[in-house]
């Protein structure tokens, strides 16, 4: 426990000095977060036009009827970008997973640290939890902000009930964490296995090819996301996370790295 | 402390160690020497136990390579080819860090400990980033004597320093030896094994030859004498020839250089013989061949 402590604190010293990652760690959330509440205050005034016609069929049966048109609309409109949320900790740690095994190779530290008695397993839960943390705390604060926000834009509780109903809940607080831990230790396979430490960065980042295609897939009306679906998917994740965790560690060899990385 | 048989290191269509068997005792100081790409490094990883070797076995500290790789890990040193440390990072967080993944009791005092004893105390809180190369090749020295280990690996611990980092780190060695360290220490600086080596072994791909410097030097080129003489002359060298115990005479200027096998037995007797036949010594001298001479005789043979 103490040598992954010291891994998360050594990683946390050093990445946070990069200005890449701190850009994703911090400027990532800000703009996520912003654009629901920019277009929330835009249609803060929605008329009360019959706009359900021009909405996808199946959103539009799932708007209660305590909603109105405008308002139903302003739910549609944001719940699109609230996958803006999973996708948050999908990219966070992307950066920051690439950079602390790219940063070992350009400093030449990975040597000396894989001479020491870490095991493989505290190595790659040290990285994994330094990436996965901050990007899931950016991730939470940013979704707090909005739900400040967006009470403070709205202020209509049938609205609220809508934009917060458990099925986004449950993609941001229990799917996000899950896709961070899927997209790290895509970053850290990769990393293993590519001989060179950029290709190892741009491949990581096709881990959000998927979700986007459920973000344009909802936009585009072809699908709804709904709890049961996030519920599925979440469940999927910790499978998927499990055997990525387990691949990660069996992928990073030692011998490959030192000797691959020139 | 090392043993190795057979220890045979094969990358895809390269063959970086060719069947190295090697013992190193405790104590002792062993000179690793070879060219560029002679499997030096490659050596050090498989006795550090970071990679894994093809076939052969090798005992390090009586752990096995392969089969108890943490425990090696655990019980030596290593001061790699590039000192890697991390830039943006204090020295003494550097070292902190390194103290804890080693499992050292008390860090901090040990941290302080190697900074005082290296001379970087004062700029502990300094990123690593701003140190020279030779302050960079101390920190670097500290991180691998944090847990002490009995068993040190330097790869090449003064390349690319200037002579008084160099000449530092160098004494910094001597006195790990004499607090009785084994060090197995890669170096292309001949002068500097010469100095500090107990034993040498020559490696290119596969070990040439293992021997004290000295050993090394006598049975490559023999013991030389110079007698620096008013006059010398052929004829004065043709007389020494006849003695039995000289294996070469030759004149060179105005001296003669004589070829023996053990100079303080027979010295005396060749000024006597001399001095009889009224040659007039100025000066005598042993001609030492440098380690440097010794090493490219054995590489251009290999």
């Amino acid at each position: 426990m103490l040598k992954i402590k010291t891994i998360l604190t050594k990683e946390w010293a050093e990445v946070f000095k990069n200005r890449m990652v701190i850009f994703s760690v911090i400027f990532m959330p800000l703009l996520f977060t912003a654009l629901p509440l920019i277009f929330l205050f835009a249609t803060r005034d929605a008329g009360l036009s019959n706009t359900n016609s021009e909405l996808p069929p199946q959103f539009a049966k799932m708007c209660s009827p305590e909603l109105t048109s405008g308002q139903c609309f302003q739910v549609y409109m944001t719940s699109q970008m609230m996958i803006l949320f999973m996708m948050m900790p999908l990219i966070i740690p992307v950066n920051i997973a690439a950079y602390s095994i790219v940063g070992e190779k350009t400093t030449h530290s990975l040597e000396p640290l894989l001479a020491t008695p870490i095991t493989t397993a505290e190595l790659v839960t040290g990285k994994n939890l330094a990436a996965v943390i901050p990007a899931v705390i950016a991730t939470w604060l940013g979704f707090g902000v909005y739900a400040i926000g967006a009470w403070i834009i709205v202020q209509n509780g049938a609205v609220m009930r809508a934009l917060f109903e458990p099925m986004w809940l449950l993609a941001v607080f229990i799917a996000g964490p899950l896709l961070a831990v899927l997209s790290v230790n895509t970053s850290i396979m990769v990393s293993s296995r590519v001989n060179d430490p950029r290709v190892a960065e741009q491949l990581s980042a096709v881990v959000i090819v998927p979700l986007m295609a459920v973000f344009f897939g909802q936009i585009s009306g072809l699908f709804i996301l709904n709890s049961a679906l996030i519920t599925l998917f979440s469940a999927a994740l910790v499978l998927l996370d499990a055997g990525m965790v387990y691949l990660a560690v069996r992928l990073f060899q030692r011998e490959t790295i030192l000797t691959r990385w020139k | 402390m090392i043993i190795t048989e057979n220890l045979t290191k094969q990358f895809t269509a390269t063959l970086a160690v060719d069947h190295l068997s090697l013992q190193v005792s405790e104590g002792e100081v062993f000179g690793f020497l070879g060219p560029n790409g002679a499997g030096k490094t490659t050596t050090v990883r498989m006795l550090t136990a970071l990679i894994g070797p093809t076939s052969g076995s090798a005992t390090v500290n009586g752990f096995q390579v392969g089969k108890q790789d943490t425990q090696i890990r655990r019980s030596v040193g290593i001061l790699t080819e590039s000192p890697g440390m991390y830039d943006n990072l204090s020295a003494e967080f550097n070292l902190t860090i390194y103290a804890r993944l080693y499992e050292v009791k008390d860090p901090k005092a040990q941290v302080e400990k190697y900074l005082r004893m290296l001379g970087l105390w004062d700029r502990r809180g300094d990123e690593a980033g701003t140190f020279s190369k030779g302050m960079k090749q101390k920190l670097a020295i500290a991180r691998a004597l944090l847990h002490e280990p009995r068993l040190l690996f330097l790869d090449e611990p003064t390349a690319a320093l200037d002579p008084e980092s160099a000449h530092l780190v160098r004494d910094f060695i001597e006195d790990l030896r004499k607090e009785g360290r084994t060090i197995f220490l890669c170096t292309h600086n001949l002068d500097e094994a010469d100095r500090l080596c107990d034993r040498i072994g020559v490696f290119k791909t596969h070990l040439l030859v293992v021997d004290t410097p000295e050993r090394l030097r006598n049975q490559l080129f023999g013991r030389k004498v110079v007698f620096h003489l008013l006059s010398a002359s052929d004829e004065l060298a043709a007389s020494l020839r006849s003695l039995p115990f000289v294996r070469e005479a030759k004149v060179i200027d105005n001296k003669l250089l004589v070829t023996l096998d053990d100079p303080e037995a027979h010295n005396p007797e060749i000024v006597r013989s001399l001095v009889g036949l009224g040659a007039e010594i100025q000066f005598v001298g042993e001609l030492r061949h440098s380690l440097e001479d010794v090493y490219l005789q054995l590489v251009k043979n290999a």
